[in-house]
C-alpha cells in the first residue's frame, strides 16, 4: 500500500485549511472515508489543494474478524437516498440484499410490514469482506468501497497502527505510528469505532475527549446459503419483541449467502442469544434443521449509546461513532452526517474549537438530542412489550393498515423505528396524534374482546 | 431484480412519471437509460436521453409547478426514488448538497444552449436557400 512521503511540516495558514495544509484521518470505515470523499470533493471545488492521508491498519478485504467492523450492516433508507443525492449510488456488488419490508415478530402473532414507497431502498451489506468462513467473495466489502472512493479523490491509504499523538510547539498535532513514522499535520479527524484502543491515545492527549459511553450487543453470522434465504427469510429485515428476560431488542438480517443476528439486552450473555434463538418465533423464519450453534462467527462489539461530550478540539475533530452516533439505528447514517458536517466545517470555517463549536457541535447535538427523544420511544416499545393487549393492539393495527390503501400509522411509526429512516423526534411525535392513539386503543379493545381475540386481520401471518 | 440491487426496475417503455403530473419525488438512475419527452398535440418528442448516475425529476420540485416533460425507460432501467421531502429537508441541513443540483442544471443549460446555436444555424441556412 502506498504512503505519503514523510514531510515533517506543514504550510497550513494559522487554523485554517489552505493550499498544502495536510490533515490526517484516523480509521478508515464509513465516518473516515466519507469525511476524506467529501474533504476533498468541497477543496477541489474551490481550488484548495489539501493532502489527506487515511490511516487504517485493516484491509477490509480479507474475511473474518481481520477486516470486519462489527456491525449489523443496513444502510438505511434515507441514507440510500443522501449518498445517491451525493452521487455516490451503491452497486450490487456491495449491497448483498435489497431490503423490501420488515416482518416484526412477537409471541401473539407476525406482522409483514412493506416498504411505504413500495420500492428497494434498503440494503443489507457486510461492512467487511465477511464472516470467517467465507469460501468465495462475491460482493465487496462496504467499508472498502467507501475506502476507495476516497482514495480515487486523492486520499493516500496510510496501512499503520497509531501509537502516539502529540502536538507540537505551534499547537499543530503530531501522530506517530508503530512503524516509527512521525507525521505532523493542520488537522487530525478521528474516525474509529468505539472498540478502537487508539481512542486511549486521544483520551490520554489533554484536549478534553472522552470515549462514548457504551453498551454491549451480540452479532452472529449463520451461513444458510442464497436459495434457503430467498425461501424463508426473503427480502424482508425480521424483528423480534418478544418477553423473554433480559431481552431488549433483536434482528435477523438477510444477505447474500449469510444471515446476520443482532441482539441487544440487559447484562447480555451468549445465554441470552441461546434462549432468544430456540424461540419459536425465530425457528419460524429459519430454513427447517437449522441449527443456532453451527454459527459462522461472533461477535460481541460494544456500541455507542451515549456521545463524547465535546468531540472537537483546536485541530482534532471526532466523528461517526468516536463523537455521536445515533441511538441503536442507523449509525451508518449518523457517520455520513457527522463526516459531512466536519468536512463542511474543517474547510469552510477553519479548525479552531471555536469554529467546531459553532459549525459542528449543531449536528452533533441534533443527533444527540433525538437520541434523548429515541430512549422515550423505545421506554414505550418495552413498555408495550411487557402487555399482552398492547401487543396484539399493536400487531393488529399494523396489520390492517397493510391490508387496505390509505394512512398507515402504525405501520410507519414501526417501518420508521426499526429501519432507522426517520429522526425519534418525528416518530414520537406521530406516536402522540389523537388520530394514532386513537386507533391504537381501538385495535386494543378489539384485541380485548372475547369474540374477537383470536383472530387477526388478514395480512398478519 | 437481483438480490443487491436497488430501487425499482422499469422495463422497456414504462413510463417513470408523465408531463402533467405533480411533482413529489425526483430520481436517480441507478442501471440504464431514461427518455425525457415533451408531449404536444398528441405527438411525443425525444428531448435526450438520461443515463446512469444522472438525477432526473429535480425540476418540478424545485418550482413547484406539474412535471415538464415525460420521462419512460429505454430498454430496461433501473431507477432509486428520492422523497421530495427528505431532499429538501437534507438541502436546509445541508445547503453543499444543491451543488450536485446546481451542476447538473448548468450542464443542461450549457447543452441547450449548444442546441439553440445548431437550431439558429439550421433556420439561417433555411432562410439563405430561400
Amino acid at each position: 500500500m502506498t504512503t505519503s512521503p514523510v514531510l515533517a511540516t506543514s504550510t497550513g495558514d494559522d487554523l485554517h485549511l489552505t493550499d498544502g495544509s495536510r490533515v490526517a484521518v484516523i480509521g478508515g470505515g464509513p465516518a473516515g472515508s466519507l469525511f476524506a470523499y467529501f474533504l476533498l470533493e468541497m477543496a477541489g471545488r474551490i481550488d484548495v489543494k489539501l493532502g489527506v492521508d487515511l490511516y487504517e491498519p485493516r484491509s477490509f478485504s480479507q474475511p473474518g474478524p481481520a477486516g470486519c467492523n462489527m456491525c449489523g450492516g443496513i444502510v438505511s433508507e434515507t441514507l440510500v437516498q443522501n449518498l445517491a443525492i451525493e452521487g455516490v449510488n451503491l452497486p450490487s456488488t456491495v449491497v448483498q440484499r435489497g431490503i423490501d419490508s420488515y416482518v416484526l415478530h412477537t409471541d401473539v402473532g407476525d406482522v409483514r410490514i412493506a416498504t411505504p414507497a413500495q420500492e428497494v431502498r434498503i440494503g443489507a451489506l457486510h461492512r467487511g469482506a465477511g464472516p470467517r468462513d467465507v469460501k468465495e467473495a462475491r460482493w465487496e466489502s462496504f467499508d472498502r468501497h467507501l475506502q476507495q472512493r476516497a482514495l480515487a479523490r486523492g486520499a493516500v491509504a496510510v496501512s499503520a497502527r497509531v501509537e502516539r499523538a502529540g502536538r507540537e510547539p505551534d499547537g499543530r498535532p503530531r501522530i506517530d505510528t508503530k512503524d516509527g513514522r512521525s507525521q505532523i499535520y493542520d488537522l487530525v479527524v478521528v474516525a474509529t469505532g468505539v472498540n478502537s484502543p487508539v481512542l486511549k491515545v486521544f483520551e490520554e492527549l489533554g484536549i478534553g475527549y472522552e470515549r462514548p459511553k457504551v453498551t454491549k450487543t451480540i452479532i452472529r453470522e449463520y451461513f444458510l446459503g442464497r436459495d434457503a434465504i430467498a425461501r424463508t427469510l426473503g427480502a424482508s429485515m425480521h424483528v423480534f419483541l418478544l418477553d423473554v428476560p433480559r431481552l431488549e431488542f433483536a434482528a435477523a438480517i438477510p444477505k447474500g449467502d449469510y444471515v446476520t443476528v443482532a441482539v441487544l439486552g440487559e447484562e447480555i450473555d451468549t445465554a441470552l442469544v441461546d434462549a432468544f434463538l430456540a424461540t419459536p418465533e425465530v425457528r419460524r423464519c429459519m430454513p427447517p434443521g437449522w441449527d443456532p450453534d453451527l454459527k459462522s462467527c461472533q461477535c460481541m462489539p460494544n456500541i455507542a449509546v451515549h456521545g463524547a461530550p465535546k468531540p472537537f478540539a483546536d485541530r482534532y475533530l471526532f466523528i461517526g461513532d468516536a463523537g455521536v452516533t445515533r441511538l441503536y439505528k442507523d449509525g451508518l447514517g449518523a457517520a455520513y452526517r457527522t463526516a459531512k458536517a466536519a468536512a463542511r466545517a474543517a474547510l469552510f470555517d477553519g479548525v479552531s474549537e471555536e469554529a467546531f463549536r459553532r459549525h459542528f457541535a449543531p449536528v452533533c447535538r441534533s443527533i444527540a438530542n433525538d437520541n434523548a427523544i429515541g430512549k422515550l420511544a423505545f421506554w414505550v416499545t418495552r413498555f408495550a412489550r411487557g402487555f399482552r393487549p398492547l401487543r396484539r393492539g399493536m400487531l393488529r393495527m399494523a396489520a390492517a393498515e397493510q391490508g387496505r390503501p390509505g394512512t398507515q400509522r402504525m405501520s410507519g411509526v414501526l417501518w420508521d423505528m426499526f429501519s432507522g429512516s426517520a429522526p425519534y423526534a418525528d416518530i414520537f411525535l406521530r406516536m402522540l396524534r389523537p388520530a394514532f392513539l386513537g386507533r391504537f386503543l381501538w385495535s386494543v379493545a378489539v384485541s380485548l374482546w372475547p369474540g374477537r381475540r383470536p383472530a387477526l386481520p388478514e395480512g398478519t401471518q | 431484480m437481483i438480490d443487491g440491487e436497488l430501487g425499482r426496475t422499469y422495463r422497456d417503455g414504462d413510463v417513470v412519471f408523465r408531463q402533467g403530473d405533480e411533482g413529489r419525488c425526483l430520481y436517480v438512475i441507478q442501471e440504464g437509460e431514461l427518455e425525457i419527452l415533451r408531449e404536444e398535440d398528441g405527438h411525443a418528442r425525444l428531448l435526450r436521453v438520461a443515463r446512469k448516475d444522472e438525477l432526473v425529476g429535480e425540476m418540478a420540485i424545485f418550482e413547484g409547478g406539474p412535471r415538464s416533460a415525460t420521462v419512460r425507460a429505454r430498454g430496461t432501467a433501473r431507477v432509486l426514488t428520492l422523497d421530495k421531502r427528505n431532499f429538501l429537508r437534507r438541502i436546509h441541513e445541508d445547503p453543499s448538497l444543491a451543488f450536485r443540483i446546481v451542476e447538473t442544471m448548468s450542464r443542461r443549460v450549457r447543452e441547450l444552449s449548444a442546441e439553440l446555436v445548431l437550431a439558429r444555424r439550421a433556420v439561417e441556412a433555411t432562410e439563405d436557400l430561400r
